[in-house]
């Protein structure tokens, strides 16, 4: 394996509750490392506590136990050189399309800045949009503002919690397609967080799959998958099966119709994969 | 409705609002009670007398000046209240204690500090607007979405940038409503003011017109033009919410 640019070694996360004294755990013994380029998308069951992981990597959290370790140095807070894309999408809705993207540059000579700018508006397919506010913007081109200005910033690392969760099926599609074609191009490091097993095969060189609360990373899968990714091949069927079993589940919906009861009317699936 | 329909129809309201009051005055035979068109003589009364311009302008002056002081200091003061849990548990309740106080109450100590000059309404204006504007500014930072503070801090912003380039931005659309509000505060207030602390003004116009002589068509035309006035503030404020940076905040034109 290539060199680790992040580790995470035994981290816990306890979260005092509701009443006195109660204590929630959410993360329990969490050791995983990532290499420099890698694409890795971290899945497990909603509420497990995957986006609390990343915000703690992210800097935004302070792991109650154990160590999270950047570039070889324990992260201390939040760090331009790794940019956190949100899942309730950061982008600031007072600046136009180009001043959003080029918010990470504040302190660059313009024309420079200029030139980074035009060059991710086009990255991600918004050029004829830079004077347009996010509020005249579809989900999906909010979305790609906040990658662009992720990217502008040439961060190292680039964490992405759930950043599609909000967008129709298609639009996710494509926005994963584009994703990938980025990440190819400009080789960054990518932390992606996700309920979504589809999502995660279709994207990830690995995934880890996180067991439920308190969660730890129960399970590492290399999707050694060629790209462009065909979701029909039997290696894709294969690699979300596994992810799709590590974590518990069931791949049918329903109970057999003659299983009495509610003659099979309204189903309870055996494995709900929650959708946003 | 349509674009004729909108202003077609005010206006018939107040056509017939004007003619109601004519009828009504001369129902009652009033001697004192002015009619629209008496008042429309006092107005151009007062204009040819030079007046009515110098009286606009005192009161716009001391509105300006008031308000001014309290949107440069409410506006910090709401957003570092709002941002600094402690800075908001120890002076919150004086400003719950000092909000409910009626500027109006103030006139006496305004007249003591400042004695009939224009720093005494000038004062008062101040008041009435920097509650508001404070309140505003710091229920706004509450209401923050908490994400635009994280991405910046991500982005690297100090404590200062990220007040200017992300809080006050964030806060302005919810800042704005204040300030509408409290401009409208602001100029009830002046007039109130000017009756009892100065020798100008058009809240001075309408008590010097019933004192002098019981000049009711002046005292009329003196309300209208307060009411003409304010609503030409309260329009001029609502033009901001029309800019890109704020109009995101505001949910009725999504577009």
């Amino acid at each position: 394996m290539k060199e680790s640019i992040i580790s995470i070694r035994d981290v816990w996360m306890t979260f005092p509750g509701k009443r006195q004294g109660e204590q929630i755990h959410v993360l329990e013994n969490v050791n995983a490392e990532v290499a420099r380029g890698e694409f890795v998308c971290i899945v497990g069951p909603s509420g497990c506590g995957k986006s609390t992981l990343l915000n703690i990597i992210g800097g935004f959290l302070t792991q109650s136990r154990g160590q999270v370790l950047v570039e070889n140095a324990p992260v201390n807070g939040p760090d331009r050189r790794r940019i956190f894309v949100f899942q309730e999408n950061g982008v600031f809705p007072w600046l136009s399309v180009e001043d959003n993207i080029g918010f990470g540059l504040r302190n660059m000579p313009a024309d420079k800045k200029t030139a980074i700018v035009a060059h991710y508006t086009e990255m991600v397919g918004l050029s004829g949009f830079e004077k347009a506010y996010p509020r005249e913007l579809s989900g999906g081109m909010r979305q790609r503002v906040e990658i662009a200005r992720a990217l502008a910033a040439n961060p190292d690392i680039i964490y992405m919690d759930e950043p599609f969760g909000a967008l129709d099926f298609i639009t996710r599609l494509k926005m994963r397609a584009d994703l990938v074609r980025i990440w190819q191009a400009e080789q960054k490091t990518i932390l992606f967080v996700t309920h979504d097993i589809e999502e995660a095969v279709q994207l990830a060189d690995r995934v880890f799959v996180m067991s439920t609360r308190p969660a730890t990373v129960q399970k590492e899968i290399t999707i050694d998958l060629p790209r462009p990714r065909d979701l029909d091949s039997k290696g894709y069927l294969e690699k979300r099966d596994e992810i799709f079993k590590a974590m518990g589940m069931s791949l049918k919906i329903g109970s057999p119709a003659d299983a009495g009861g509610n003659g099979g009317r309204n189903p309870e699936p055996t494995a709900a994969v929650e959708q946003t | 409705m349509n674009r004729a329909g909108k202003i077609l129809l005010p206006l018939a309201v107040t056509v017939v609002a004007l003619v109601g009051w004519h009828v009504g005055v001369r129902l009652v035979k009033s001697d004192l009670f002015p009619t629209p068109m008496d008042v429309v003589r006092g107005i151009i009364e007062l204009a040819q007398a030079g007046l009515l311009l110098k009286y606009i302008v005192a009161s716009l002056f001391r509105v300006t000046w008031g308000f001014g002081l309290a949107v440069v200091i409410g506006i910090p003061l709401g957003l570092v209240l709002g941002w600094y849990s402690r800075f908001y548990t120890a002076l919150n309740p004086l400003i719950q204690i000092l909000r409910p106080i009626s500027p109006i109450a103030w006139i006496p100590l305004a007249i003591l500090w400042f004695g009939v000059t224009d720093a005494a309404p000038i004062f008062l204006i101040f008041l009435a607007s920097v509650f508001p504007i404070t309140v505003a500014s710091c229920a706004a930072v509450h209401n923050m979405q908490p994400v635009y503070v994280r991405a910046a801090r991500n982005f690297g912003l100090g404590t200062l940038e990220l007040f200017q380039q992300v809080i006050f931005r964030a806060c302005l659309p919810q800042i704005l409503t204040g300030l509408r509000i409290a401009l409208g505060i602001a100029w009830l207030v002046v007039v109130a003011a000017e009756m009892i602390a100065v020798n100008s003004g058009l809240g001075y116009l309408i008590i010097d017109a019933r004192n002098a002589g019981k000049r009711y068509d002046l005292v009329v035309a003196g309300m209208v033009m307060i009411g003409v006035i304010g609503l030409g503030l309260d329009c001029l404020v609502r033009q901001l919410e029309k800019f890109d940076e704020v109009r995101w905040g505001y949910a009725s034109n999504a577009r």
